[in-house]
């Protein structure tokens, strides 16, 4: 993949997060969340239950509606009431905590179907595109399975394979190890890792303090709907500056 | 329990007197039967259910006619209604008021009339107002009729199917660039109807019997399906043969489509 043209005047800008508030009713969820992920980079956003992570990563493809603010995608404005909103979250991988693989359909047809339904790509070069994902996850023999004959690990890489044979411009990751028995997250976090060092640009929430660590560029710790501190992943997890991120990493280290 | 022998016998066991009602229950039917081939006067009835002979005359037409034209009202309305049915369970889903208002209204509607209001309203009653039949005649009325009642029925089914695919699924369809119609009829549709099958087909069961109202309508020989026909032989007969040789047909509709029910409920029941 070669980027011809580079969107100069938003800096590296992936995603741009203005000012973002989110409602649900009368609770308000997100306080003004300002949130910069520049390409390439992965950033790993940490905090209690109930912070506003998942939602702050749902309202980057629009999965929420922001109540007000402006988020920003690769140069181009998502939240603007004409933005062509399916267009741009083709570009936007996502990862969820449950896989959400279509259980009706074999793992190739998992990767293929929005390749051809969306992509308008050719059914040979569906399958061309999704046999290499698959390798790349280490599941090329999986390939005519149907998703419940899998476990949650593989159900998990073939749901990472699914949305990088979109050739995304960035991943969005929702705790993607959350639901998996102990011994299978190490397979997925190596897939991610693996992804990082090709330098693809990720957002992931997650409470691997481990990955975070290893892989992030930035850690961005957030409580009750606000960025509470961000930084390098040494500085954030190694020696928190804020009362809140201290007494919430001595519960989860 | 070595002196158990010396212990006065205790009440039978809870056992043994289970067995002992049901050899009891046994018995009693034995005589029933046997009480009722004795009483019953079995030329008498053989004469008027089973004549071998007013059973051939039906023949072919009872296939060729009245069979047909039952499973084409049938087949007609269900289409309909699993189009209409299809079309009300989006409206009632839909976030635009006004479509689940009118949604709702028309599910209930049609479910809490009775069928054959339904078809006196639309057939006798609409010929009556207006001078004229639907378009398309009785296979447009029956369609119609049969559609609306099936339609508000299969509407609850299929909102129940797509209310029950997890929403993960809607939003990872989305997530890959879907737009909602895309997203619906490619992976929120085909997982929904795959629950909903079963009670679908008990609705076709269900439509197969409703479309002997049709003989409201006032039918013309071809037209007759297997109760207006066996009810017209009944009378020329004088004998009830032809009503035995309609019940067959439908019987012949209806336990295929109950073993294919039982068989996809199994089925999913082991998937599960
Ligand atoms: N669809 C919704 N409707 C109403 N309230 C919601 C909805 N989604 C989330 N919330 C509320 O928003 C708040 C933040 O939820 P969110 O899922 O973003 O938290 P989180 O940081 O991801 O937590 P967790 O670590 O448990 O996943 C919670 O109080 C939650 O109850
Ligand atoms: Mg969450």
């Amino acid at each position: 993949m070669t980027e011809t043209t580079v969107n100069v005047d938003r800096g590296a800008a992936a995603i741009d997060v203005q000012n973002l508030h989110k409602y649900f009713g009368d609770n308000e969820v997100l306080k003004g969340i300002d949130f910069h992920i520049g390409r390439g980079e992965v950033v790993c956003v940490v905090g209690p239950s109930g912070s506003g992570k998942s939602t702050l990563l749902r309202c980057v493809n629009m999965l929420e509606q922001p109540t007000s603010g402006t988020i920003l995608v690769e140069g181009d404005e998502i939240t603007d009431p004409d933005a062509d909103v399916d267009a741009l979250r083709a570009r936007i991988g996502m990862v969820f905590q449950s896989f959400n693989l279509f259980p009706h359909m074999t793992v190739l047809r998992n990767l293929t179907v929005a390749q051809e339904k969306v992509l308008k790509r050719g059914r040979a070069e569906s399958v061309e595109i999704a046999r290499a994902n698959l390798e790349k996850v280490g599941l090329s023999d999986k390939a005519d399975a149907y998703p419940a004959h899998l476990s949650g690990g593989q159900q998990q890489r073939v749901a990472i394979a699914r949305a990088l044979s979109m050739n995304p411009d960035m991943m969005l990751f929702d705790e993607p190890t959350s639901a998996l028995d102990p011994e299978l997250v190490g397979d997925v976090l190596a897939v991610m890792k693996s992804l990082a060092a090709e330098g693809m640009t990720m957002m992931v929430v997650t409470h691997e303090m481990g990955f975070a660590r290893e892989v992030a560029d930035k850690v961005v710790f957030m409580d009750g709907g606000v960025i509470v501190e961000e930084g390098a992943p040494a500085d954030v997890l190694g020696n928190p500056q804020h009362e809140r991120t201290q007494a919430f990493l001595s519960r989860v280290l | 329990m070595t002196d158990a022998a010396v212990v006065p016998k205790k009440r039978m066991s809870p056992r043994k007197r289970a067995a002992l009602v049901r050899y009891v229950q046994y018995a009693l039917l034995l005589l029933l039967v046997l009480f009722i081939i004795l009483i019953a006067d079995w030329g008498e009835i053989r004469r008027a259910f089973l004549d071998l002979d007013i059973a051939g005359a039906q023949f072919p037409n009872v296939i060729v006619i009245a069979l047909k034209n039952t499973i084409i009202y049938t087949a007609c309305g269900f289409a309909f209604g699993l189009a209409l049915g299809l079309v009300l369970a989006l409206m009632r889903l839909s976030s635009v008021g006004p479509y689940r208002w009118i949604s709702t209204g028309i599910i209930e509607l049609f479910r809490g009339l009775p069928a054959l209001v339904v078809f006196l309203v639309l057939g006798l009653g609409y010929s009556l107002a207006f001078g004229k039949q639907l378009p398309g005649g009785n296979l447009g009325t029956v369609t119609l009729a049969l559609g609306l009642v099936g339609g508000a029925y299969m509407a609850e089914t299929i909102r129940a199917g797509i209310q029950a695919v997890p929403k993960g699924q809607y939003e990872a369809a989305r997530t890959l660039g879907m737009t909602h119609t895309r997203a619906m009829v490619t992976i929120v549709l085909p997982q929904a109807f795959r629950v909903i099958l079963p009670p679908l087909t008990n609705e076709l069961i269900l439509l197969t019997k409703d479309s002997s109202l049709v003989y409201i309508l006032g039918l013309s020989l071809d037209e007759y399906e297997l109760t207006a026909f066996g009810r017209e032989a009944m009378n020329a007969n004088a004998n009830l043969t032809p009503m035995v040789t309609i019940a067959l047909c439908y019987l012949l509709i209806t336990v295929p489509l109950s073993i294919v029910v039982r068989r996809m409920e199994a089925k999913s029941g082991k998937a599960r």
